[in-house]
């Protein structure tokens, strides 16, 4: 990696403040992207501000809201009794994140802020319907996906917390795990809860996340795997590379999509 | 004391170190002065080096030196030799195209080395390389080989036409011709065996270092320093032997992927030499992808004539082996004399012809891997037996036992030139399909097939050869190095003993078996003993690890060093017991006179003889230290049964293997803790192969799978519990008849997997499908085949 400066402010002010000192400046959170990144010099920031230090690590439910802090580490989100009893499928996504390690590092936060269009909580987010909140202000999921790579975040703005709405009645990820990688290929949250009946997808998409609406319909109507059976997903707009062609890829949507109906029960 | 010796499951000695971080690795040493040497490798498949800059980058803070091909070529350095000859059908030798250290002229693939710098810091010799200024003109490049020898191919050498590096054969042709014509079935086959990346744990290293004096010394993540010495001391650097040391010390795996002499080697002892200063290398995983040599790709078409009862009559190969960019060192021998020869399997097929050709490509170099050439034959073979049966209608198993080598045939003579020693392919296949419970396949089929999924069982009857020998055979052939291995033992005036071998342990677990195997032989306990190796400086002139050879030929040689050892210390025992030499027996550790109670402990012996004061001085030498060379009259022969069993989930197409036998045939074994670890390596690497690994390059010769996020390495949640039985004959022609064992595992599994997924595919109409067996491909072959299905 290139030589940088390394920052570890104390106070979510002092971050934003750290950020505006330079167009290069960036932030890290569980350095599980960021760090291969460098190492592979594909970014030269000029300085690094750590998140580690802000306090924005936590779970907490109060009234009709989950609230996790941005740097929560997957780890801690799957084996959070809170997350396990309000919304389950988020704690099984957390758990089968990457590896142990990975999860013992990697944060949500940074997950979301990353958008990797094969990272597994976009899809989470999106059919759950959660806010990002940030130094600034609160983005709708909907809102807050703008395609690979890419948020509705500025660049001196941080994610301070993932709000989940309450009660979430059904929830479950299944994931279809690219052989090498072992990120998401096929990912489907499947959710029913405040924000109505959601089916969103990760991995397959050349955007990143989206839903699949004419699931959401069939699954309104009925909430079992065998109203989804027959939706077919277009191949058109999905990934296609060595490890999947986007017909394989669109097949497994809906195969994944049922299973993850299944396990929702 | 607990039983250590030939037979006990002792646990390995070098895992305490390497457990506890302890390990020494070329990586881990550091020298004063020490400077970092850092590699720019070409981004581009095929180009041409029109222009390269280095000014910006010599200039950068830290830089002590940039050198590129031009550099090394004023030096008088060529290119790195190749050491193995192959002649062409027409007699001619094969192609040899220069292989320079740092490219001159052309880069011919994604790695190929361009320029080094020099630098006080790693990361200044990095940042300097980005500096410089490489002008580039693309070529079309060649991945594939069938590409590469269509009319009209683009060269990848201008001075290798067709890209053909030999066009060789093996067989009776006519022979084959006329059994074909007579045959009532003829089975047709055509594979893929995919390339594989190797892998090894640790990233190769290099310290090149040279003194005041001259005398160079390089660390190297090597399995044969003698072997690295000897080609790049004599071959391109022209440093003597005695001026040049090489050191292997521990080596984090190798899986043949470090046999090799590579540039990086060459490279940091020459800017040593030039710097006086000592100068590191060490790989980034990156660029291990595209720097150590891969393994197996070859593309090939078989037919097999078969009579009406299902005897094999004839077999007829043709197979196109890619050789990659340039060759490296024992590339040529391995589709050749590691392959064709064993075309006859475990089958007693009486005519075989084999042709091969050898092609370049716009990709990484190709060499022996775990196996080397013995997997591709294996698999062709397992594959077409069970093609054979798919279509006569012949029962997989009868139709090998009727085509089997009996036991009391053995020796046997293939027509492909080699000549088995010992097996019995009834006896490994027996108790393989009764581990398996293959008989109750069918029942778990059903239950399979109640849940959605569907299960397959798959065989492979296979046969494999190690310890690639004898030398003067190998010549004719068109080695150009001797294939014998040397020991020294050293018995120390109190009795006990220092082994130096010239076999290279980097994962084998030598330092105990050998251990071991000494102890046993010389009555001594084991931890009086320790194994040596690694260092030109310190073992006589061995040829190092591959091919499972480190104790059939390697043990050998120590056999034959402690039977002198022991005939010494008759004598001296005859003198000191005043009885005659022949009166004189040695057993558990210690010098008898027959039918007496008089005897010397082997310490006894060592310290009258290193303190001659009552010794035969006049008849003998003092000291008790025996070295012995042994050259294996032939290879020796490994084979077994392995019984693959998988489920297949015919919506996303993913397969689980969920049973794997493996029964081998390696000989005598020393520990059979190791040879069950070794087993299961191999069997794990077999399944990669056969499901997962596979290396991706595009059309022009772009890596695609350069990564561990796109190459995918099994991981233990792929594998099953692999059951691993030995069921043995001797070798006959080797003191210990040990066979060998590091292969067998990755030989056996690829062609039992395939079966499996095969038969897990019947009803689909599948016949055949190439590895890797990935989820995409099968959930294609059953789409595909579903309305065929639905229709019936
Ligand atoms: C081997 C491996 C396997 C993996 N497998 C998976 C998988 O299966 N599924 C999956 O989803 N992911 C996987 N990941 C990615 C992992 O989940 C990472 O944790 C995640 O991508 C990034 O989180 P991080 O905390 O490490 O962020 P970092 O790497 O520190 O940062 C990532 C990016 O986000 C920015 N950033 C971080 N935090 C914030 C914030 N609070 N506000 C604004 N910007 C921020 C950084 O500036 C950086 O650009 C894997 C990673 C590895 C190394």
């Amino acid at each position: 990696m290139y030589d940088f400066a390394y920052q570890k402010p104390a106070s979510v002010a002092d971050a934003v403040k750290l950020l505006a000192t330079g167009p290069e400046a960036k932030v890290i959170a569980g350095g599980q992207t960021f760090i291969p990144v460098l190492k592979q010099r594909l970014n030269k920031p000029s300085s690094v501000v750590d998140l580690a230090g802000l306090g924005l690590s936590g779970i907490s439910v109060s009234g009709n809201t989950l609230t996790i802090g941005a740097m929560t580490t997957h780890a801690t989100v799957a084996r959070s009794a809170e997350v396990k009893k309000a919304i389950p499928g988020l704690a099984m996504l957390a758990s089968w994140i990457g590896d142990n390690q990975v999860r013992h590092r990697g944060t949500i936060g940074g997950s979301l802020a990353n958008n990797d269009p094969s990272a597994c909580y976009p899809a989470a987010v999106l059919a759950l319907g959660a806010v990002v909140k940030t130094n600034k202000r609160a983005i709708k999921a909907d809102d807050f996906f703008q395609g690979m790579f890419t948020t509705a975040l500025e660049p001196d703005e941080i994610i301070t917390a993932v709000e989940f709405p309450l009660p979430v009645e059904k929830s479950a990820y299944e994931k279809f795990r690219q052989p090498a990688s072992r990120y998401a290929m096929v990912g489907v949250f499947v959710a029913k809860g405040p924000a109505g009946v959601r089916v969103a997808v990760t991995g397959a998409g050349q955007n990143g996340v989206f839903r699949v609406p004419e699931m959401e319909a069939a699954l309104a109507k009925s909430w079992s795997a065998d109203a989804i059976a027959g939706v077919k997903v277009s191949p058109e707009g999905l990934n296609s590379d060595i490890h999947g062609s986007a017909a394989y890829r669109a097949h497994l949507i809906t195969v994944m999509a049922r299973r993850a109906v299944a396990a929702a029960g | 004391m607990p039983f250590e010796g030939i037979g006990a499951s002792v646990k390995r000695r070098e895992d305490g170190r390497f457990l506890a971080g302890r390990g020494r690795y070329v990586d881990d040493m550091n020298r004063p002065g020490q400077v970092y040497a850092y590699i720019r490798r070409s981004d581009r498949p095929h180009a041409r080096i029109k222009h390269i800059d280095i000014a910006a980058a010599a200039a950068a803070p830290g830089v002590i030196a940039v050198y590129t091909g031009a550099d090394m070529a004023a030096d008088g350095i060529g290119g790195l030799p190749c050491g193995w000859q192959i002649h062409n059908k027409d007699g001619s030798p094969m192609a040899e195209p220069l292989h320079p250290v740092l490219a001159i002229g052309k880069v011919r693939h994604v790695g190929d080395p361009i320029a080094v710098v020099i630098a006080e810091t790693k990361t200044q010799a990095k940042d300097a390389a980005e500096l410089l200024v490489i002008d580039l003109e693309d070529l079309p490049g060649l991945a594939d080989i069938r590409a590469a020898t269509a009319a009209g191919a683009p060269l990848v050498h201008d001075d290798v036409p067709g890209n053909v590096c030999y066009d060789w054969h093996i067989g009776d042709k006519d022979a084959v011709d006329a059994a074909f014509a007579r045959a009532k079935h003829v089975v047709k086959l055509d594979l893929v065996n995919n390339r594989l990346i190797p892998n090894a744990m640790e990233p190769r290293a290099a310290l090149g270092e040279c003194d005041v004096a001259g005398h160079y010394t390089l660390s190297t993540t090597s399995q044969n320093p003698h072997v690295i010495r000897l080609l790049m001391g004599a071959f391109v650097l022209h440093i003597p032997e005695h001026k040049l040391r090489v050191i292997a010390p521990d080596v984090g795996g190798g899986f043949g992927s470090k046999i090799y002499h590579y540039a990086e080697e060459a490279i940091v002892t020459w800017a040593a030499g030039k710097l006086r200063r000592p100068v590191k290398w060490t790989a980034e995983r990156s660029e291990s992808f595209m720097s150590d040599a891969h393994g197996r790709d070859h593309v090939s078409h078989a037919e097999m004539a078969v009579d009406e009862s299902g005897h094999f009559l004839a077999l007829r190969v043709s197979t196109l082996a890619n050789m990659g960019a340039y060759l490296s060192t024992f590339a040529p021998s391995v589709p050749t004399y590691l392959y064709a020869t064993l075309l006859a399997g475990v089958y007693k097929t009486p005519a075989i012809y084999a042709e091969v050709k050898a092609i370049f490509t716009n990709t990484v170099p190709v060499d022996a891997y775990r196996g080397a050439g013995r997997p591709e034959a294996a698999f062709l073979l397992e594959r077409l037996v069970d093609a054979v049966a798919h279509d006569t209608g012949i029962d997989r198993v009868a139709l090998r036992r009727a085509n089997f080598i009996p036991a009391d045939a053995y020796p046997y003579q293939t027509p492909v030139a080699l000549q088995y020693d010992s097996g019995n392919h009834e006896m490994t296949l027996a108790e393989a399909l009764k581990a398996a419970d293959y008989a109750g396949f069918p029942a778990r089929r059903a239950e399979a097939a109640r849940r959605g999924k569907l299960r397959g069982i798959g065989i492979s009857t296979y046969l494999e050869a190690c310890g690639i020998a004898p030398s003067q055979v190998a010549g004719a052939l068109g080695a150009r190095a001797g294939l014998y291995e040397v020991a020294n033992i050293r018995v120390h005036p109190t009795g006990s003993v220092t082994v130096f071998t010239g076999a290279h342990s980097h994962g084998q677990g030598h330092e105990t078996t050998m251990a071991q195997l000494v102890a046993d032989q010389l009555g001594v306990p084991l931890d009086q003993v320790d194994v040596v190796h690694g260092d030109t400086g310190e073992i006589p002139f061995g040829m190092g690890t591959y091919g499972s050879r480190s104790l059939a030929v390697g043990g050998s040689a120590m056999v034959k060093a402690m039977d002198k050892i022991i005939a010494k210390g008759k004598r001296i025992a005859a003198h000191l017991m005043e009885a005659a030499v022949e009166d004189i027996e040695f057993k558990d550790g210690a010098f008898r006179v027959t039918g007496t109670d008089k005897a010397k402990a082997l310490a006894e012996i060592s310290l009258a003889a290193y303190v001659p004061h009552n010794y035969p001085i006049e008849e003998l030498e003092p000291g008790l230290e025996e070295t012995a060379f042994y050259d294996p009259k032939n290879f020796t022969y490994p084979g077994g049964c392995h019984v693959c069993e998988v489920e297949i989930d015919p919506e996303t197409g993913v397969t689980k293997v969920v049973n794997f036998v493996a029964v081998d045939d390696v000989g005598r074994v020393i520990n059979p803790m190791i040879v069950e670890g070794q087993v299961q390596g191999g069997v794990a690497q077999g399944i990669g192969q056969a499901l997962l690994e596979g290396a991706a390059y595009d059309a022009n010769g772009q890596l695609l799978s350069g990564s561990f996020m796109d190459y995918t390495m099994p991981r233990a949640d792929n594998l099953p519990n692999i059951t691993v039985g030995t069921e043995i004959t001797l070798c006959t022609h080797n003191p210990l008849g040990s066979k060998g064992c590091g292969e067998v595992g990755a030989i056996g599994s690829p062609p039992a997997v395939i079966n499996a997924v095969v038969d897990a595919l019947k009803e689909y109409g599948v016949r055949h499908l190439d590895m890797p067996a990935t989820a995409e491909k099968i959930w294609s072959i059953i789409q595909a085949n579903r309305p065929k299905m639905a229709a019936e």
